[in-house]
């Protein structure tokens, strides 16, 4: 679904030839600094390659168009964004900005219920801890319903068990869906329970870890 | 109408004793701005004294070039000064979108307000030309700058929220709406603020100009709303130009943020 071939950029990353299937969990990890964040934004087309080409079914995505792209092909950066306004502003918010069609009142609370947000739709989003806050961009992109979702360690200011509740419900959601998934996570054992297929990058270069 | 009290030099000489009591106060508080304060108030001075020189050379020639050279001499100087009071220093693009919208924008307002509005005979007469244009390009100057402050701050400052906008498949127009409307408000506040306390809170310096060299106050303020409102036109559509131009230079042709801030 997504190939990349011969890719640099900078002196941050150099991928010879890597392949990301559809409708997998490709966890991605690696040390900080290593250039991790840096490929997801090429994915979702932020930043764009200094030689080589990245794929998308198919074709370049020097040829697409970016912003339809990134409606398919949507980040999580790893720092929550919070737009000023209410959890549910916050929460139509991506869908207002990919000018797609805004969800009913069920809908809002399914998908709040689905990360463990306990919070009332018209709370201060500003006001949120720092987990709470990664809920409600995690829940945001859920809700737009995209092929393909790039998270940028979705669970680092979350507790164990949260963490585990909340990774566990977004596979669960993209198996059903059929999506794809691909996740940097800051823990290996978060990695081997929830990847179908883990990839380490280290000084920039793509290696598959076995586990 | 009683006859105009003409002020000569001497008279003018001793409204410099305010600048001597202030300096006094200065010293006295051991506040160190006497120098800047001097400094200012001598060079204030001889600027006007030379101007007045100026309009009264131009006034009496009457040539349209010389119209025309000031006009441009106006607008090269607020172009000038906006790039200066920015304390971010400015991309290759931004420099050329803030004289792109100055230009413009002044330029039309500037021909409206005076065939339109004041309908002035010769095209070129510097009597009207001069200082109705330096209003608008002065108060254009104010807001464009502000703009460009507000714009640069906001997009730096807030580029997480910029950035997490296009992960979500957001145009450029609207990651940067926020911002761009922000830069906006900034801009024009100054001119509408002005509008609220006028008449009631002060007089404005055109129509007290105009009323103590003699002129009806009924004509004086037919003048100054005239003024105003081509003023709030000329600040507002400078600033469309500017903030609707500038935001682009931020993206690049793919929808991205260019990465260092040129």
């Amino acid at each position: 679904m997504i190939t990349i071939k011969h890719l640099r950029y900078k002196s941050i990353l150099e991928i010879e030839d890597l392949e990301i299937e559809e409708r997998k969990v490709t966890c991605i990890i690696g040390e900080s600094g290593s250039g991790k964040t840096t490929l997801l934004k090429m994915l979702n087309h932020l930043l764009s390659p200094d030689k080589g080409s990245i794929l998308y079914r198919g074709d370049d995505l020097q040829d697409l168009d970016p912003v339809d792209l990134r409606r398919k092909v949507i980040m999580l950066p790893q720092t929550p964004v919070i737009f000023h306004g209410s959890v549910k502003d916050n929460l139509i918010k991506g869908l207002e900005m990919a000018e797609g069609e805004l969800p009913d009142h069920s809908t809002l609370k399914n998908i709040m219920s689905s990360v463990n947000l306990q919070k009332a739709l018209d709370d201060d989003a500003e006001n949120l801890s720092g987990g709470e806050k990664q809920r409600v961009a995690l829940a945001r992109v859920l809700l737009m319903n995209p092929e393909v979702l790039l998270l940028d360690e979705p669970s680092s200011a979350l507790d164990d068990e949260t963490e585990d509740f909340i990774i566990r419900h977004v596979v669960e959601y993209v198996k059903k869906n059929h999506k794809t998934l691909i996740m940097i996570t800051h823990g290996k054992d978060l990695a081997k329970k929830f990847g179908d297929r883990i990839i380490e990058i280290k000084g920039g270069k793509a290696y598959e870890w076995n586990h | 109408m009683n006859g105009i009290i003409d002020l000569g030099i001497y008279q003018v000489a001793f409204a410099y004793v305010f600048i001597i009591i202030l300096i006094m106060i200065l010293r006295a508080k051991g506040i160190p701005r006497e120098k800047e304060v001097l400094i200012s108030s001598i060079r204030m001075t001889l600027q006007l004294i030379l101007v007045g020189y100026v309009l009264v050379y131009l006034f009496e020639t009457m040539n349209p070039f010389l119209t025309v050279l000031v006009l441009i001499i106006m607008q090269t100087f607020a172009i000038y000064n906006i790039r200066q009071r920015t304390k971010n220093p400015l991309g290759k693009d931004l420099k050329r979108i803030v004289a792109v919208s100055m230009i413009s924008g002044t330029l039309v307002s500037i021909l409206f307000f005076l065939f339109v509005v004041v309908q002035i005979s010769p095209w070129y007469d510097p009597q009207y030309v001069i200082p109705i244009a330096g209003m608008l390009i002065g108060n254009s100057m104010t807001g464009v700058s502000l703009g460009v402050s507000r714009l640069t701050d906001g997009m730096r400052e807030q580029k997480s929220l910029v950035e997490g906008a296009l992960m979500l498949g957001a145009t450029p127009k609207k990651a940067a709406k926020e911002i761009v409307d922000q830069a906006f408000d900034a801009a024009i506040l100054p001119t509408v603020n002005s509008m609220v306390g006028m008449g009631i809170v002060f007089l404005p310096g055109m129509m007290t100009g105009q009323i103590l060299s003699g002129v009806s106050p009924i004509t004086a303020i037919a003048y100054q709303i005239a003024i105003m409102l081509g003023i709030l036109g000329s600040v507002s559509l400078t600033v469309i130009l500017f903030v609707q131009l500038g935001y682009k230079s931020f993206f690049n042709d793919r929808d991205q943020l260019k990465t260092d801030e040129s």
